[in-house]
């Protein structure tokens, strides 16, 4: 039986294969209250890679809600010494990015770039990015990264990757894409339920549940090697696994003991000990940036809610008390805030709340939106909802100003999870 | 005990017959036994040794029901459904050599994983009455699909309240 959970799942497994391609349309709603205008030329040299890299740049900087593209309008300039600044000054742009893209003979990209401060006329990026193997869109987020950063000051997001589930009538696939949801990766497809995948810190496995022994069993996977094991499969539901920030556990939930309670273990499955006591449900664990804490969802007040308790044991804290149900929170990564799912009047909100204040603020309008996660940069949320009766992924603005949905080809997504910095 | 379950088998021919309609799923020889039952025991014992010893293929029987069903968030079976659930425990521990598991399943409000949690509590609380009632734990086995395996898939209280459910699966 291990010999076959160690398995390794070649054929399920399917590689950079192009059936992504136009699989997503995104749609936006809402603006950023202070958006930078920014020109983006078409990269030079190689045309054709020029446009494709584009493309993505221009995508990913509209998508955050924080930049207007200003439309270059006929002007090209690919070197420095090409630039006329009074050119993008009239067109009240503020930052240009330039350069040339080239495909080498082993099929590596490179692009070399530059982003310049219209206003200031100096130079503030000049860089070479490059990624093997036909990886546009890979050059392409790198370098909405460096802009982002540039002229926002936060890390960019956009070369990280998501993980979710696609159900198609009874099929479910556990997919890997880029944070635009482009580049799918199909990791797991079976016929039985998949639920709950979570990142390890450092981006190289997913835990997540699988019914695929008849019941729900928790299992670990990497994603380079494929291997997989199931690392919890006791008698019941083993559920809900969360990786501690330092990557050495898991907190998994268990109905071995009796009700739904949060257990801690190594990411192998071992050393596994007990440490909430409720007799109620207590699931959904998510462990502190600093480690020392867990938000879960519990129903020992009678609804489920948001508690909070220290890892090493202790009194949990009530932290939700809106009417209705709260569920599946997660730590904001600089650990001041957490967003969750708020059920009330029969609709699902994405909402967050402040640790210090205790304030909630709603930021989505209501709908079935479920299973929140921030970007590792804190500034998007990613949730699953539903447009024109299909499961869809959706993103918001931590200020709650900017939406976007993304609509897979097929099927509805759900329990989407955004994993770390690479 | 043979007594016994032939009484049994006897009291649900006659139920079949009550009802006057040929049941589809009945013993086929069971309906033409329409004239007077007292005149054929000894037929009507050699045909249920054959194929009707076990009356939980008998669709007129409590035992016909495999499924409880719930309110939104709760767990504890219902006093409508707690017949159904001793009639399953009487003939558990009646048949030693059955096992049955339970299916707990919930409806899509709430999160995925609060649901798995929520739909165990319900298979494991029938599960209890079962034992209570006489099963073994070792007929008994529990499982929760929470809201991933939907019977119907509306957003409306039609489907929702078909999927807040234990199911009854009996090992063939």
């Amino acid at each position: 039986m291990q010999k076959i959970l160690f398995a390794v799942l070649g054929l399920l497994m399917l590689a950079h294969t192009s059936m992504a391609r136009a699989a997503l349309s995104i749609e936006i709603i809402g603006a950023g209250e202070h958006q930078i205008p920014v020109s983006i030329v078409p990269f030079g040299g190689d045309e054709k890679l020029g446009l494709a890299i584009n493309e993505v740049v221009t995508g990913d900087l509209l998508r955050s809600g924080l930049f207007r593209l200003v439309d270059p309008a006929g002007k090209s300039p690919h070197e420095a010494a090409e630039v006329h600044y009074p050119d993008w000054q009239v067109r009240g742009t503020e930052a240009l990015a330039i350069g040339t893209a080239s495909a080498q003979a082993d099929g590596r990209i490179v692009a070399r770039f530059r982003l310049l401060d219209v206003v200031k006329q100096v130079e503030l990026i000049g860089q070479a990015v490059s990624a093997g193997d036909g990886q546009i869109r890979a050059v392409g987020h790198r370098i909405a990264d460096l802009i982002y950063e540039k002229l926002t000051g936060n890390r960019g997001v956009f070369s990280t990757r998501i993980a979710y589930v696609n159900r198609q009538g009874k099929m479910f696939s556990l997919i890997v894409a880029d944070s635009d949801g482009h580049n799918e990766q199909i990791v797991l497809k079976q016929n039985e339920p998949i639920m709950s995948p979570s990142w390890s810190p450092d981006g190289s496995h997913l835990a997540y549940v699988s019914f695929e022994t008849g019941h729900a069993a928790v299992f670990v996977q990497s994603l380079y090697t494929h291997q997989r094991k199931a690392v919890a499969n006791f008698r019941g539901s083993n559920s809900a696994p969360a990786w501690s920030p330092d990557g050495k556990q898991l907190a998994v939930v268990l109905t071995r003991d009796g009700s739904s309670q949060i257990y801690l273990m190594r990411p192998d499955g071992g050393e596994i000990r007990r440490i909430s006591f409720s007799g109620a449900i207590d699931t959904e664990p998510n462990f502190s940036p600093d480690g020392l804490s867990l938000l879960f969802t519990s129903d020992r007040g009678g609804s489920a809610q948001v508690y909070r308790m220290p890892v090493a044991g202790g009194a949990a804290q009530r932290l939700t008390f809106a009417a209705g149900s709260s569920y599946s929170p997660r730590h904001s990564p600089d650990g001041k805030s957490f967003v969750f799912a708020h059920l009330s009047g029969g609709r699902f909100y994405i909402s967050v709340q402040d640790f210090q204040t205790g304030q909630m603020e709603a930021l989505t309008e209501g709908g079935w939106e479920k299973k929140p996660s921030f970007a590792p940069n804190g500034r998007l949320i990613l949730f699953a909802s539903e447009a024109r009766g299909r499961g869809i992924l959706a993103t918001v603005s931590s200020d709650g100003r900017v939406k976007q949905h993304m609509f897979t080809q097929s099927g509805d997504a759900r329990e989407p999870v955004w994993g770390p910095f690479l | 005990m043979k007594k016994i379950v032939i009484s049994i088998v006897l009291v649900n021919l006659l139920a079949a017959c009550a009802s006057q309609k040929p049941q589809e799923t009945t013993s086929a020889p069971a309906a033409p036994a329409t004239s007077v039952a007292a005149t054929a025991p000894a037929t009507a014992t050699a045909v249920a040794a054959k194929t009707a010893v076990d009356p939980l293929n008998d669709p007129t029987s409590i035992l016909a029901g495999r499924s409880v069903y719930y309110p939104f968030d709760v767990a504890a079976v219902q006093d409508a459904d707690k017949p159904l659930v001793q009639a399953h425990a009487g003939y558990l521990s009646k048949n030693p050599a059955r096992s049955v598991r339970l299916e707990g399943n919930c409806d899509e409000r709430g999160s995925n994983e609060y649901n798995l949690a929520l739909g165990q509590r319900r298979a494991d609380g029938v599960m209890k009455m079962l034992e209570l009632g006489g099963a073994k734990a070792s007929q008994l086995d529990s499982v929760s699909y929470g809201e991933e395996k939907p019977k119907a898939t509306g957003h409306e209280e039609s489907s929702w309240s078909q999927n807040r459910r234990t199911d009854l699966n009996y090992a063939k």
